[in-house]
């Protein structure tokens, strides 16, 4: 668990956040540029000090401005991953990945080095130069060397921002095994929603210095708050299931979410994992009679809970079997079917549209 | 080629320029990263202060060193008795004449150094669980490598070469402070001293050549080291 409550004034700036997140698992801090997000990491790194806070990891009280408690941030085991890598240009790579080993000072160290080395790849290139390297290899070189300093929480600002899509691709399953692999809680601040939704559990939404909602990813598919950040075409609806069948002739796999069962095109899915889901809100589609010789996998009985304005179109929120699911439409289209809340109706969601993720979490579910 | 005189000058001058490096350079860094990383009261006045030999004729730092450094001096008096260090007409002196010469120089460079060293890369070695000197050993003293040796070639280079600042405070002395500039000079005001003086012309320039090369190739090594 990671309790976090800081305010800070620097010029016009003024920082009010309070926020906590579960773990082990990943928190991601999601907003717009300006929004605190690298205020927030200085915070919790301790490279920066608010007017007034606490911050509580795990436990471990790191600052208490009320009772006078500030660790320092070379205390505070803190493991940070910037966006620019910030390795160290004068040592090579085996230089630069013990640099924190070798300054933990007593406290235990569980993770080696060879595990690093191997969770991440890094093997062949640990006698090279730092200049050598590509900002992929920097970044899992960085990472490495932040989780080798044996860090209570870690902190990842923005580690894909200066990488292209082949670069991101490239680290992010480094990324995912690190979350399903070692028990760290991870802080992942982002401004991109899809990787967010790949990696995140919970998210804390920010915006000019405020914390505007926080909640598990799935809740929080549904805020408002979401919705003008990331923008219309972007909002979905993230399920997490089980696959139940996979039917590898038709190259359908059947996921059960809570009660809800959806048909996806997840060939390599192992019956029994987890899956999440991610249904963009634009590929849902809204019938008032279930409709016949549909390509459609799945036609679901749907409820109208509420609707919802958004930028000149209109999110339907609709109840399915105990979960959520969101319909972006127009206003025309709301005026025809006349839809409102309370109404009945049925959901068209095509098989390919429905994102399918796998991930393994050892720990039982969310 | 060279007489005894000539040899020993130019080995006065290696070991006076040495000597003046090897003292200064730890303050140098000290208040090379005082003005390049720290906001205090006097900063300005400190750096002005330092930058002072550069703008002062030499024969006038030579005078200051003098009075505060002479036998008779506040500093020099007390070196005398506490320690038996005479700095008056002494090779030390000399040392000490060229260190404060070349000290605004030697600070420049490294300053340069430190101001271009990424903040960032420290604030990681922080969260990295190093602290203060640790820190400053281990990440920000080898990447100002760069400018502490560009300051070095410069600090040698500038103290082979004083003269106001060194004849001022300690003199002409052969074997103690007569450098090579300082031969230079007694060889012209010697009535037939002109192939004397051209061959410790000659000496000086193959001096300054050998110095240029080698600083070169230093640089290229670190520059091959840190990459870009």
């Amino acid at each position: 668990m990671l309790e976090f409550d800081c305010s800070l004034k620097r010029g016009d700036f003024l920082l009010e956040v309070a926020f906590s997140a579960p773990s082990p698992g990943v928190t991601a801090l999601f907003g717009r540029s300006g929004a605190g997000k690298s205020t927030l990491v200085a915070l919790l790194s301790g490279l920066l000090t608010p007017a007034r806070g606490r911050i509580v990891s795990e436990g471990a009280v790191l600052l208490d401005s009320a009772a006078g408690v500030n660790v320092a941030a070379e205390e505070r085991a803190v493991g940070c991953v910037f966006q620019d890598a910030r390795l160290f240009p004068h040592l090579n790579v085996r230089h630069n990945l013990e640099y924190g080993l070798r300054r933990v000072r007593g406290r235990e160290a569980p993770i080696r080095f060879d595990t690093i080395v191997d969770l991440l790849g890094l093997s062949a290139m640990l006698a090279r130069r730092i200049r050598e390297l590509s900002g992929g290899e920097r970044q899992r070189v960085a990472l490495g060397r932040a989780l080798l300093a044996q860090p209570r929480l870690l902190l990842l600002d923005e580690p894909l921002a200066s990488l292209d899509a082949e670069r991101r691709d490239e680290v992010l399953p480094y990324l995912e095994r690190l979350r399903e692999q070692l028990g760290i809680p991870i802080v992942y601040v982002s401004h991109d929603f899809d990787e967010v939704l790949r990696l995140a559990e919970h998210l804390v939404l920010l915006d000019r210095g405020r914390m505007v909602a926080s909640g598990p990813v799935r809740e929080m598919c549904l805020s408002e708050h979401l919705h003008a950040i990331v923008g219309a075409s972007v909002v979905g609806t993230v399920l997490d299931g089980i696959a139940e069948r996979i039917d590898s002739a038709e190259r359908l796999a059947t996921i059960r979410c809570d009660e809800l069962f959806l048909r996806v095109a997840l060939p390599q899915v192992e019956p029994g994992s987890h899956v999440r889901l991610y249904v963009p809100a634009d590929d849902v589609l809204i019938a008032l009679e279930p409709p016949r010789n549909v390509s459609a996998r799945n036609v679901l009985s749907v409820e109208i809970t509420r609707l919802e304005i958004l930028n000149g179109s209109v999110l339907v929120h609709l109840a399915v079997a105990g979960t959520a699911l969101l319909a972006r439409i127009t206003h025309s289209a709301v005026r025809e079917l006349d839809l409102r809340a309370g109404k009945r109706c049925f959901a068209l969601v095509k098989a390919v549209a429905a994102q399918g993720r796998r991930f393994d979490r050892r720990a039982a579910g969310p | 080629m060279f007489t005894p005189d000539e040899w020993q000058a130019l080995g006065l001058s290696l070991e006076v320029a040495a000597r003046s490096v090897l003292v200064s350079l730890p303050f140098a860094i000290a208040v090379a990263w005082l003005l390049a990383r720290r906001r205090f009261l006097g900063r300005t006045l400190l750096d002005a202060a330092f930058h002072l030999p550069l703008v002062l004729p030499p024969v006038v730092v030579g005078y200051f060193l003098l009075v505060i450094f002479g036998s008779r001096g506040p500093v020099g008096a007390w070196l005398n008795e506490q320690f038996g260090l005479r700095l008056v007409f002494t090779t030390a002196g000399a040392a000490l004449a060229t260190a404060v010469m070349s000290f605004p120089l030697v600070v420049r460079a490294i300053r340069l150094s430190i101001e271009n060293i990424d903040p960032g890369l420290e604030a990681a070695a922080r969260t990295l669980g190093a602290r203060g000197w640790d820190r400053f050993f281990s990440i920000t003293l080898p990447l100002t490598l760069p400018g502490i040796l560009a300051g070095v070639i410069v600090a040698f280079s500038a103290s082979l070469g004083e003269f106001g600042a060194v004849i001022t405070f300690v003199s002409n002395i052969p074997g103690e402070t007569r450098t090579l500039p300082l031969a230079l000079y007694t060889a012209i005001q010697t009535p037939d001293g002109d192939a004397a003086a051209l061959r410790i012309a000659a000496l000086s320039v193959s001096l300054g050549l050998a110095g240029l090369l080698l600083s070169e190739w230093l640089a290229r090594i670190v520059r091959r080291r840190l990459g870009p």
